[in-house]
């Protein structure tokens, strides 16, 4: 009955004093070497490092694995989609060209993505057998938990474990001697599609996250946390920080002046051209169309997301950052709509297409987990609903729609959301024995909204 | 309103009907019986027994058996209290005002003494829309650091560490209440708690401890209650600590909201008045039922299914609602996805009567409607044998 | 709420009547259920008031606990219910089916075929509502860590042969019943909404009698009302005219009649204990006083359980619930022989690697049961073509195409019209059931022009169910824009089928649809295949808490304190 004490990852190095000036890349450093000392030469069997938006994650997780193989420590790695599997070993064999690195894939038609047979030194195969003493073999937490009878490796990555169920765990932890855990505990919660209450409060129950169950079995491990954002712009990592990571606040590594966005084409006056020049300006906008219940796929919201896409494209968008000494256009493959539901992904790739755009992700919450563009358009969750769920207040939800941009977030939204969520019931049941996880979805979303109406823009489409 | 009224206002703050009523101190149970449409509620005598024998049970001892249930939850290392060790002061006073007064310098005292105390049946009072309302716990424990836990002693079982989600979840928002009403009464005690939101207070008990050492004793209370039931099927009794930040947060929020009271007030017709009119010996209301009703139908309810256990006024609202064919009356979440039909025959006349060619609308809740009754209709078409209700 | 379903709740309200979700039964009925009508005790935990049992209608057994504070009645209560239920489920343990299993040989670690019993059916126990089969739970964890005199002779207070034992099965049958689609225990509240919707919420539908004026409202008078009447008609006394399905009772019916009646009871036990002339007579009054008064509360709700399963076997039983309902035959069967192998009774909590079982179990079970009830009725596949995850329609055009393997295999392509919307992406795997039940898979192979031509391969990028949607393999699928035309009145799509044509280079006659064929695809697999192995109990790795305590107990967990007095 014990849970992972958020304040504890709180003490732990990475935070700038107070005296001195921030220094983003030292803070880093600190971090990751200290994650990487006791990873390497630590006593524990476990190091758990939580890592907010765009905090470089993906970088460390290499970095891990080439320095144990390096040691002549050869490891598994488990991730939790096919997509990030694929993305990792293609960043290991990027890295380093002759590392030998092995993809344990399902016997599926399609298995991996092809990108990866162009890399000389990485092999794929259904079968652990053919992968025997490879450096490094990467597979996903289903596909290893399908492997039986092999000496356990001496060590273990585990990547988005905060997206790893316990059971999950449970299936492979038996694979490895001790295990480096890394995720972002801001992001969507694992799920089960069926009652788990009678297990809540037990210190495995096997619908939390792995990372849950693993503190509270081994609540002495070393808990690390990545101290600086590099995705997220100076304008967006305090309000991330402050209405998701409460307790492990993170800042940015880019100052005020290093990323901007311009436009070549000047305002036309209308409603998706100010919010993109207040976006610009300040880093958030949000284009709020008047008060209606309407449907998910409310046609006047999904037709105002496609406008303030095909307007950043006509406008000719540049975005400056640290990446690059010239000013970069903003191209349709930079920019992403984020949604709730599925068929208001669908309805915005309708309205696109019907404007003409092409090239533009969009995509749910789910599916935008991990991932990085320059200008994000956000049809808010809670828009037009008449109500709030449990899923729309889902502070993971709002998290990741609001932390997927490098240069400047729009949010689409009709008026009143803050009304909504004061006419909320809470009358939550309570579980005991079960922590309570902060911050609250319906407090992180008046956050959010009290910062995002600073930078509102109200239309009448 | 007792701290389990204020708890249930949390059950459906869009409802200004119940806001106002509540905010007036209005008898719900009477109007709603005067009404015509009397609640469901009440409590068995068996119950209401148990619940003060086990509550009379657990305190027996002076307090010493809650005191080692708290110290045991808490695990933070510090010394047990010995034999005799927990104070138990007088709190007797007449009055609501009285016990206020009295319970406040008892926890004064008690806190300065930087012993375990138990005070039983304290009384706390909180403003509620401009007047005190007088808040009863089963008790409070001061803890010899200075901290304050409330104590809710319930009936209902912990079986294996377990019990009732929805009735632990009432118990939180109850102890709220409580809670919030003693940060009142530290605040004026001690220096005020400037982490009280909540949201930095991680809720250890560690840091306290350091800043006790530090300074003078300075009162705070604690954001976990204890939460004592009986232990599995027996008349033993065992506790929880139940973190009840969120609990807390709501409660601030709806108390702030309950001061639009008079923003809702002011919007009625003039006049307006729930008095029932009850004769002399206050038992027969005379007030005829159509002049009440239309009272009460001047503000806006905000009913839906759930408020059948948590108002009284819940019958009443749910026969309106109905009449109106509001589409919330079969629940909150049919709402998502009907968009703008609010009503039943709003939702019906949009699904029935769709353009032959099956075009789109352009409204997408009457398009997936449309398509729903269509899909429905032709797989009940397609029925083997004419089944179902007789 | 599905959309399709809130209109069934909207028809229900405009027809005054409760319409069907449903073609056909979804859940087993044995023609033989044994109905439990319980009532509890306000207040206090497990303590039962009284209850109906029994497989005949019309002679249900009364069993009631007089004085609930008095631990001896209530154990000849749980006594006498054991007696009632134990031979019942007792029945069925000896006519047994074999079947083979795969079993794995401890020396050669090998899987082989072994013979195993399997009981030919299952003894199958109805209670009101969802309150009582959390009531069935309570008492099985109640009941089965008491000792009775034979197991312990020191134990303080011997609860009665059988006890312990009911307690185990009721225990079993509490567990088996959080199993999506399991049939062993089962509330009538479930099964009458899940093939009926009501023009009332679902939280008034927990209510059996309301939830039942609804499905057959008596002659002459809407559903509302007759609900309405149900759920609060009161007499003079202030009564309800239909009490609560309990296992709670009516609070006015605990204060006006049942207190008084108890403390008359007690009087008189009291004087019959002191030998007061006419006490034992008195006693007897007082006692049949309140057998009459609990058996008044539960007799209306026991004629309404009935009622239902008369209702519910009005509708054809789903092609598939019999082997579904073979599950829990095995579910019985394993239980049997749990307890023939005289294994302790259930743990208090579940360790790591049994919840993570029962937990993957149940969801394989779900997905299973959503397939199921889908591909046995049309109305359950019109609610998931609603949601996006099926599709059905007529074949227009069907065209041989080979793999490029050095064998080839067929992979014809069959182009379906369809007005459905289904959440397709590019080779996103289909199933269908062909016309002689066999399983077919297929992949989506794009859209096709409406006039016949194959078409941009191009779809939306959706797929996966909405709220379960979640970090699972769901990527790797190209995503690519909608065309606009997607949103028009009728497209058609083309699948690639990819299984279900046989061994040889050419498709067996009658396995590729053909042009005018109507044709229901689905996005959900149709035999979901259950979760990995984990590992033993023994082998429970560090992350979960390492192996179990070895010096723990090996004879399961300790009997519950008893104290003197366990009433509060």
């Amino acid at each position: 009955m014990i849970g992972a004490d958020p304040a504890a990852a709180a003490a732990h190095p990475g935070r700038a004093r107070a005296d001195e000036p921030f220094d983003p890349s030292a803070a880093a450093a600190r971090a990751t070497a200290a994650i990487l000392h006791d990873t390497l030469h630590g006593a524990d069997r476990g190091v758990v490092v939580d890592s907010p938006p765009g905090a470089g994650k993906s970088t460390l997780v290499v970095r891990a694995a080439r320095e144990l193989a390096a040691a002549g420590r050869p490891l598994m790695v488990v991730a939790q989609t096919n997509a990030q599997v694929d993305d990792l070993v293609d960043r290991l064999a990027t890295a380093d060209p002759d590392l030998p690195v092995g993809r344990l894939h399902s016997s599926d038609p399609h298995p991996y993505d092809p990108v990866l047979d162009g890399h000389e030194s990485v092999r794929t195969s259904a079968k652990i057998a053919d992968l025997a003493g490879l450096d490094i073999v990467v597979s996903t937490a289903a596909k290893w938990a399908h492997i039986k009878h092999v000496e356990p490796w001496r060590h273990a990555i585990v990547d988005e474990a905060y997206q790893m169920r316990s059971d999950a765990l449970l299936a492979v932890a038996g694979l490895f001697e001790r295990a480096l855990f890394v995720g972002d505990p801001g992001q969507l919660d694992p799920f089960s599609v069926v009652g788990a209450d009678q297990w809540a409060g037990l210190s495995y129950d096997p619908s939390a996250s792995a990372v849950t169950t693993l503190l509270a079995h081994n609540p002495r491990l070393p808990q690390h946390r990545l101290p600086v954002s590099w995705r997220l712009p100076a304008s967006a990592a305090p309000l991330v920080s402050h209405a998701f990571y409460p307790y492990t606040p993170f800042r940015s590594g880019t100052g005020h002046r290093e990323r901007q966005l311009s436009f070549g084409v000047a305002s036309d006056g209308s409603g998706p051209d100010r919010v993109l020049d207040e976006a610009a300006a300040s880093g958030w906008g949000l284009l709020e169309l008047p008060a209606r219940r309407t449907p998910r796929t409310d046609p006047e919201a999904v037709a105002a997301v496609a406008q303030v896409v095909r307007r950043l494209l006509d406008r000719g968008a540049v975005a400056v950052s640290e990446r690059s000494d010239e000013p970069q256009p903003v191209a349709a493959d930079r920019i992403a709509v984020g949604t709730a539901h599925r068929d208001q992904a669908a309805a915005v790739r309708a309205a696109l297409a019907g404007l003409g755009v092409s090239g533009v992700t969009v995509d749910t919450a789910n599916r935008l987990q991990g991932r990085e563009f320059d200008v994000t358009v956000v049809l808010h969750p809670l828009s037009g609903r008449p109500d709030a769920t449990a899923f729309h207040l889902e502070t993971g939800r709002l998290c990741v729609l609001a932390s997927r941009h490098r240069q400047a977030c729009v949010v689409v939204c009709r008026a009143g959301v803050a009304e909504l969520l004061d006419e909320h019931p809470s009358t939550e049941p309570v579980q005991l024995g079960v922590t309570v996880k902060f911050p609250d979805g319906w407090e992180a979303n008046h956050a959010v909204l009290a910062h995002l109406s600073e930078h509102r823009v109200s239309w009448q489409p | 309103m007792d701290a389990r009224a204020l708890a249930a206002l949390a059950a459906n703050p869009g409802c200004r009907r119940r806001a106002l009523l509540d905010g007036a101190g209005v008898d719900k149970g009477a109007l709603a019986q005067a009404l015509g449409a009397p609640a469901n509620f009440g409590q068995s005598q068996f119950a209401h027994q148990r619940g003060n024998s086990f509550e009379a049970r657990v305190k027996a001892d002076g307090g010493a058996d809650l005191v080692r249930l708290l110290h045991e939850r808490l695990r933070d290392g510090s010394e047990p209290s010995g034999p005799g060790a927990v104070a138990t002061p007088d709190l007797t006073a007449s009055g609501p005002q009285g016990r206020t007064a009295r319970t406040a310098l008892a926890l004064r005292e008690a806190t300065e003494a930087g012993r375990w105390a138990l005070l039983d049946h304290p009384m706390v009072s909180l403003d509620v829309a401009g007047s005190s309302a007088f808040l009863e716990p089963d008790a409070v424990v001061v803890h010899p650091d200075g901290s304050w836990t409330v104590i809710e002693i319930k009936s209902f079982p912990m079986v294996d560490g377990s019990a009732d989600p929805a009735k632990v979840g009432a118990a939180a928002r109850q102890s709220a209440v409580y809670t919030l009403a003693l940060e009142r009464v530290a605040s004026m005690i001690g220096e005020p708690d400037e982490d009280g939101g909540g949201t930095t207070d991680p809720a250890g008990a560690a840091e306290t401890a350091g800043k006790a050492a530090r300074g003078p004793v300075r009162a705070r209370v604690r954001h976990q209650v204890l939460l004592v039931c009986p232990k599995d099927f027996s008349n033993l009794p065992t506790a929880e600590l139940v973190d009840v930040r969120k609990q807390l947060a709501v409660t601030r929020r709806q108390l702030d909201r309950l001061t639009r009271i008079e923003e809702i007030a002011a919007a009625l017709p003039e006049g307006t008045t729930f008095d029932l009119r009850l004769t002399d010996d206050g038992r027969i209301p005379t007030r005829p039922v159509g002049e009440l009703t239309a009272a009460v139908d001047a503000v806006d309810a905000a009913y839906a299914p759930e408020c059948l256990s948590t108002c009284e006024l819940a019958a009443h609202c749910r026969i309106r609602s109905r009449a109106a064919g509001r589409v919330e009356a079969l629940g909150r979440g049919v709402r998502g996805e009907l968009g703008g039909l609010t009503t039943v025959d709003a939702v019906l006349t949009a699904a029935m009567n769709g353009p032959a060619d099956g075009a789109p609308t352009g409204d997408p809740a009457v398009d997936a409607l449309r398509r729903a009754a269509a899909l429905r209709a032709e797989a009940l078409a397609a029925r083997p044998e004419a089944v179902a209700c007789r | 709420m599905s959309l399709i379903t809130t209109l069934a709740r909207m028809e229900a309200v405009r027809e005054g009547r409760a319409q069907p979700l449903t073609t056909v039964r979804h859940r087993h009925l044995s023609p033989r259920p044994l109905a439990f009508v319980p009532l509890t005790t306000a207040g206090e935990a497990g303590a039962p008031l009284g209850a109906l049992v029994g497989t005949d209608r019309d002679a249900p057994r009364l069993l009631i606990v007089a004085q609930p504070r008095d631990r001896d009645l209530r154990f000849a209560f749980l006594a006498e219910l054991a007696e009632e239920i134990q031979p019942y489920l007792d029945s069925y343990a000896d006519e047994v089916d074999l079947e083979e299993r795969k079993e794995t040989d401890p020396e050669t670690g090998k899987k082989v075929p072994v013979q195993v019993e399997l009981c030919a059916d299952a003894p199958q126990l109805l209670v009101p509502s969802t309150a009582g089969v959390a009531f069935v739970r309570l008492l099985g964890r109640s009941m089965r860590f008491r000792r009775t005199a034979e197991q312990d002779p020191e134990t303080p207070f011997p609860a009665p042969a059988r006890v312990p034992l009911l307690g185990r099965w009721l225990t079993h049958y509490g567990e088996r019943s959080r199993v999506p689609g399991s049939c062993l225990l089962l509330s009538l509240t479930e099964l009458l909404s899940r093939h009926w919707a009501t023009g009332q919420s679902n939280l008034e539908d927990q209510h059996l009698g309301s939830l039942l004026a609804w499905i057959d409202p008596p002659e002459g008078a809407p559903g509302a009302e007759a609900a309405l009447r149900a759920e609060s008609e009161r007499d003079g006394d202030g009564l309800l005219r239909c009490p609560p399905a309990g296992p709670s009772t009516d609070p006015a019916f605990d204060n006006k009649l049942l207190a008084p009646a108890m403390s008359r009871y007690d009087a008189a036990r009291t004087e019959a204990s002191q030998g007061v002339a006419g006490g034992a007579a008195r006693l007897r009054l007082a006692e049949t006083e309140l057998r009459g008064l609990i058996a008044s509360q539960l007799r209306p709700t026991w004629d309404a359980l009935w009622h239902g399963v008369d209702l519910l076997r009005s509708l054809p039983e789903g092609a598939r619930v019999a082997d579904r309902w073979k599950r829990d035959r095995w579910s019985y069967t394993g239980h049997r022989d749990r307890v023939r192998a005289g294994e302790p009774p259930q743990p208090k909590l579940d360790d790591a690697v049994t919840a993570a079982q029962k937990l993957a179990a149940r969801e394989t079970a779900q997905a299973q049961l959503d397939a199921h009830e889908a591909l046995d009725d049309p109305l359950v596949m019109a609610g998931r073509r609603l949601a996006g995850e099926a599709f059905a329609g007529e074949v227009t055009d069907v065209e041989m195409a080979w793999s490029d393997a050095k064998v080839p295999r067929p992979r014809p392509l069959v182009t379906i019209r369809t007005e459905d919307r289904p959440h397709l992406a590019e080779r996103v795997k289909l199933h269908r059931v062909t016309a002689d039940g066999r399983a077919q898979s297929g992949e989506f192979a794009g859209l096709a022009d409406l006039d016949g031509a194959d078409g941009a391969d191009e779809a939306d990028g959706d797929h996966g169910a909405d709220v379960v949607e979640g970090p699972g393999d769901t990527d790797g699928l190209g995503d690519t824009d909608a065309l606009s035309h997607a949103h028009g009145p009728g497209r058609a799509l083309v699948v690639r089928l990819t299984g279900g044509m046989g061994r040889g280079k050419e498709p067996e006659p009658g396995t590729v649809p053909e042009k005018g064929d109507l044709v229901c695809w689905t996005l959900f697999e149709h035999a979901p295949r259950g979760g990995p192995e984990l590992p033993d109990v023994e082998s429970t790795p560090w992350t979960h808490g390492g192996p179990p305590d070895a010096a723990a107990p090996a004879q399961g967990p300790q009997p519950d304190p008893m104290t003197e007095e366990d009433h509060l």
